[in-house]
């Protein structure tokens, strides 16, 4: 499946989401002290850390986009398109998983593999627009202008 | 290729962890006062037996939102379903229909499975199966692949605040 096609009369659905500044009444918000973060930092059995580590290897950074290309595929389809070992292709799942990049599951005898995008999601909502998306899109934008220009 | 790889390339698969009890975490799928809390932030009637209705209502914003930009009216019901199986607080499988559109609501119902399970003191797994097979659209739009368009970024984007929403008492917009 190619998941980036997205036919243009699907614009109907803008503004869709949720605008912001709308406020959350109820349950008061939990102390970040120090005790609470350690907490977290501890239990949580994925971390910030974990995720940019396995991110931070081509060829683990392969594995994601072919899963993104098509879902659910299994070991032997995943290692085909490698040229590494099936053990090193099982290592950089394996990182993968522990990640929470990577859910199995089983299917009859087969073990699939899928891309989680949470974990990506969350980093986004942590980092990028922390550090102002806006202004980022509009340098990457630039760039590409700058280079389309080049070329 | 078998029929169990392709009805796989169709299913979505989404995991977070949360510290939360598994309880707490399906409250805030299935009680309204907290599905409106997080994600689109609709209100949701579950009856959580076999063969009991769900149904996932349309916010103020959106029937806005959709009205200012000269589009349809947006139905009351935007999402509905069936209970298959409901095991408080551990599993939740439902059909799932999208009825926003004309072209969602004829792919008719999908397969949703929602586990958890607690993996250490206070911390569980929330995994969701979305089965999407004959759902190509709603896929895209689940899947987060129109969000450049305002439809919000679909799953990821839902679990990702629901996480923030239970650690923090506050979702990511509010």
């Amino acid at each position: 499946m190619h998941r980036r096609i997205v036919p243009a009369q699907d614009l109907i659905w803008s503004n869709l989401r949720r605008p912001p500044g709308r406020t959350d009444l109820g349950r008061p918000p939990v102390s970040s002290g120090l005790t609470c973060d350690l907490v977290v930092t501890y239990l949580a059995p994925v971390t910030d850390d974990r995720v940019f580590k396995a991110l931070a290897d081509p060829t683990r950074r392969f594995l994601l986009d072919r899963l993104f290309e098509r879902d659910g595929r299994t070991l032997s389809e995943l290692e085909s398109e490698l040229d590494m070992t099936r053990f090193g292709v099982m290592k950089h799942l394996r990182v993968l998983e522990d990640a929470s990049l990577v859910v199995t599951r089983r299917s009859g005898r087969e073990k699939l593999h899928f891309l989680n995008p949470v974990p990506i999601r969350l980093i986004h909502d942590r980092w990028i627009d922390k550090y102002r998306e806006r202004q980022v899109s509009a340098l990457a934008d630039l760039k590409t202008e700058l280079e389309e220009e080049m070329a | 290729m078998t029929t169990g790889t392709e009805t796989a390339v169709t299913t979505q698969v989404y995991r977070v962890y949360i510290k939360a009890t598994p309880q707490a975490i399906w409250d805030a799928i299935t009680q309204p006062e907290w599905t409106e809390r997080y994600g689109y932030g609709g209100r949701v009637e579950y009856d959580l037996r076999p063969g009991g209705a769900y149904r996932a209502f349309a916010t103020d914003e959106m029937k806005k939102a959709r009205a200012e930009m000269g589009g349809g009216p947006v139905p009351d019901v935007i999402v509905d379903g069936e209970v298959l199986e409901s095991d408080p607080p551990r599993k939740l499988v439902q059909t799932w229909r999208m009825l926003m559109d004309p072209q969602s609501e004829a792919e008719g119902f999908t397969r949703l499975t929602y586990e958890i399970s607690e993996t250490g003191p206070g911390v569980s797994k929330l995994t969701v199966v979305h089965e999407l097979e004959g759902a190509p659209r709603l896929a895209l739009f689940v899947g987060g692949e129109m969000e450049s368009m305002g439809a919000g970024g679909g799953w990821s984007e839902v679990f990702s605040d629901l996480k923030t929403l239970l650690e923090t008492g506050h979702g990511m917009r509010g």
